[in-house]
């Protein structure tokens, strides 16, 4: 064998053998569980925290509003559509840190007046002109008891 | 993250038409562009040198060991402005401890490694080894030592051993043609055989990075010979640099035609994304796509030195048609690049609208930035010119 | 004989396929998660994005989006009018006149978690995959930011987070899902206009959507094995 290669394969095989240890140490250990990825990523996913509630959170302390509620048009809504995230509330459950609001701009997300909004799904009104007098939309409706008092 | 901000709300009042909100954001900006470009250059580079080497131009003999260094300097430069463009360079080992087989992109580490020590290092080892014994015995102290650890202790010297450093070198440049072809041929994979990117997205898009790769590392080495020769006050070999300039004018129409095939294709068929590419053509890419990329990267240097492999041309007229004609097709090249890489992220993949893209001058996506990366194989390679010089080799055997 | 030949073929050819491409299955046992949205329901509230952008630290300018909505306005002499300011969460407004206006719809879009998806596949590292129970999702301690993935998703549903550097997009609120509670822009529909399900659950509430419904995905053409399932997606919706 010529003296390059007995110079040069050793050299070479030190430098594979470097790498392939250098590589097991830096392999994360979960890493293929599940496939090419570290399998511990779905626990840390899953073990995220959650900012918004959700409608059963909600009602197990207010049932009574889900009972007001549930013979009104916004019956199959979410609470968090209106009073926001929620969570706040729901760990420390005080008068007033949840939103509780009846804006013309909250409302209009869903109620004002655009041809793509199908007349039949949703009940809408062109807000520049409806009783302009009144402030918002909750000045006359109530959000759980929308036609409550409305002619 | 203000100025970012900013850049953006700037990009968001340059939108036409309709884009899907997260496009408006450009992911991969002139860094990505550069990529391309260097590896390009050191698989074009090394392909001139192989030349010589295994198809036996030897008219090309002068250029053989500037192709190598340069591909070599080049080469060393490569990762740096892919590493620095990550979002966490820190992580970029994950792409040697962990690459995902069925991404072209993980081929990266191993392609590169392959190339640099198995390859490029190794050839350019077995033909400058024995001038690397005979340069430790001539220099001291500290110039003797490096030399002597370049050899790697082979000092012998005898006719037997420095035949075999010819096979040996023979051997690996035989290797590393289909090696330089997968360099890069797997970045133009990277943008090819991504289906939700119609711009990208082609058959041909491997083959047509090859050629314009081959094409600009030609016209590297044959404007680094004409400069360096000129720095050294050393003629220039006329056959030597007539052969260059009729390989870069081949491959110059290879490329040409495969580009231009593969938008007549897109032309004639017409398909889904044609509206909208039409329009990015025509439009945000047309300056870089026919003035730069086309016009003066192409045509310019087609017809230059056509004209020289038709009619007789005194010498200096020749010259400075190939210094000119080398740096039209360098910057054509990498606007190429550009309008690939740019251009397919300028449309909207809802075929509804643009976005915008402006190069900063700061910034680690800047033009300093990239200019700096750019700088930097030039004076790698002027190290090595310096380390080993081409000039001072020992005869051959 | 023949039929020897071509088990050996097709067993042959498998381990290439899985190679090259990327094919998630149904898990053997455990839900198979898939989307259905309804485009006659939408009414184009914002709230979905809203939410999502709440629950999941989505920066608030209007640059990253894991789910927005789009409205569609196509006019009498053909042409096609697309919008979504600030991905819905500033509400529509319609400066078209009505007699001009041929139709006009709302489309959420948001990840497809696509069984073939295209952004997994590219991720040279292994940051990006799909769970077993076949959600997509991003390892962001391990990404390192080169964005290949972003390029590779023919719905534009990925972006890089500005602060954290890596790669990000809809989850599926996978941490919400794991302990049985709606992802928020489901819950927050107020038309339930978007509701998920498990695929093989023949008698689930996704199942029967597809049922009753003329179903279609985006870019079939594209073959991502897309689980995001439209009613009513028509010629102009891309």
């Amino acid at each position: 064998m010529p003296p390059q290669l007995k110079r040069l394969i050793p050299l070479f095989v030190v430098f594979i053998g470097l790498f392939l240890i250098v590589r097991h140490l830096l392999i994360p250990d979960s890493f293929g569980q599940y496939g090419h990825y570290r399998g511990i990523a779905l626990e840390e996913i899953a073990s995220k925290e959650m900012n918004v509630a959700n409608k059963a959170m909600c009602v197990d302390c207010h049932y009574e509003v889900q009972e007001i509620i549930e013979n009104d048009v916004h019956a199959d809504l979410s609470c968090i559509i209106c009073h926001g995230a929620g969570l706040e509330h729901v760990d420390n459950p005080e008068a007033g840190n949840i939103q509780k609001i009846g804006t013309r701009e909250l409302c209009g997300s869903c109620h004002e007046l655009n041809p793509a909004r199908p007349m039949d799904i949703i009940f809408q009104v062109d807000l520049s002109t409806h009783n302009p007098e009144f402030e918002n939309c909750s000045d006359c409706h109530h959000p759980h008891q929308v036609w409550e008092g409305i002619q | 993250m203000e100025n970012h901000i900013q850049h953006l709300f700037e990009m968001l009042s340059r939108v036409e038409g309709y884009i899907y909100p997260n496009e408006i954001e450009l992911q991969w900006g002139i860094l990505v562009v550069l990529y391309p470009y260097i590896t390009g250059l050191v698989a074009g580079a090394f392909i001139l040198a192989s030349l010589e080497r295994v198809f036996k131009v030897k008219v090309l003999r002068p250029t053989y060991q500037l192709a190598l260094l340069t591909a070599l300097a080049f080469l060393i430069c490569a990762p740096l402005p892919l590493v620095s463009h990550l979002g966490h360079p820190e992580r970029a080992y994950e792409i040697m401890i962990t690459p995902h087989a069925k991404s072209a992109m993980a081929i990266f580490g191993f392609v590169y490694l392959w190339y640099l020590m198995v390859v490029l290092l190794l050839e350019i080892w077995f033909d400058y080894r024995r001038d690397f014994v005979v340069w430790s015995q001539e220099k001291k102290g500290f110039m003797r030592t490096v030399y002597r650890i370049l050899s790697l202790g082979v000092s012998d010297t005898s006719e037997r051993t420095v035949r075999w450093d010819e096979r040996l070198g023979y051997i690996i440049t035989v290797i590393g043609i289909p090696s330089a072809f997968l360099l890069h041929g797997y970045v133009g994979f990277i943008f090819g055989s991504i289906k939700a990117n119609p711009w990208w997205s082609t058959v041909l898009m491997p083959v047509i990075f090859l050629f314009s790769a081959m094409v600009s590392g030609i016209a590297l080495v044959m404007v680094l010979y004409m400069v360096i020769s000129h720095l050294r006050k050393v003629k220039i070999d006329m056959a030597c640099l007539d052969m260059v300039g009729r390989y870069l004018f081949y491959m110059l129409i290879l490329d040409f035609a495969l580009e231009s095939l593969d938008q007549v294709h897109r032309i004639y068929e017409a398909e889904e994304s044609f509206d909208i590419l039409h329009v990015l053509v025509n439009g945000r890419l047309n300056y870089t796509l026919f003035g730069f990329q086309i016009g003066l990267g192409t045509l310019v240097p087609l017809i230059a030195i056509g004209i020289l492999q038709v009619f007789k041309v005194k010498e200096q007229v020749r010259k400075a048609i190939y210094l000119v004609s080398g740096i039209l097709v360098l910057i054509g090249i990498f606007f190429m690049r550009w309008n690939v890489v740019i251009g397919g992220q300028l449309f909207s993949k809802g075929f509804h609208g643009f976005t915008d893209f402006k190069l900063g001058l700061v910034g680690s996506e800047g033009l300093f930035m990239a200019i700096m990366w750019m700088a930097l194989p030039f004076a790698i390679l002027a190290f090595l010119l310096w380390l080993m010089p081409p000039w001072k080799k020992q005869e051959a055997i | 004989m023949a039929a020897a030949g071509t088990l050996l073929l097709t067993s042959a050819v498998k381990p290439f396929q899985m190679l090259l491409i990327a094919s998630e299955q149904p898990p053997e046992e455990g839900p198979w998660w898939g989307i259905g949205i309804d485009i006659t329901k939408c009414i184009g509230c914002g709230m979905c994005a809203r939410g999502c952008k709440m629950e999941n630290d989505v920066p608030d300018e209007p640059f990253y989006f894991r789910t927005w909505v789009e409205q569609y306005t196509i006019l009498n002499n053909g042409e096609v009018l697309i919008e979504s300011p600030n991905g819905s969460i500033d509400g529509f407004s319609q400066p078209v006149a009505e007699e001009e206006i041929f139709k006009t719809f709302f489309v959420p879009k948001l990840c497809n978690h696509c069984a073939k998806s295209p952004c997994t596949q590219v991720c040279p590292v292994g940051a990006t995959f799909e769970s077993p129970d076949g959600v997509a999702l991003i390892d962001e301690k391990y990404c390192i930011g080169c964005a290949y993935c972003v390029q590779a998703c023919p719905y534009g549903c990925r972006y890089i987070h500005p602060e954290k550097k890596v790669a990000d997009k809809c989850t599926l609120c996978y941490h919400r899902l794991k302990q049985g509670i709606d992802p928020v822009c489901m819950e927050i529909c107020p038309t339930k206009a978007r509701i998920y399900g498990d695929l093989k659950d023949r008698d689930g509430e996704l199942v029967k959507f597809l049922r009753d419904h003329d179903y279609q995905v985006l870019k079939p053409h594209l073959n991502t094995g897309s689980k995001l399932f439209y009613n009513a997606l028509t010629a102009e919706i891309s």
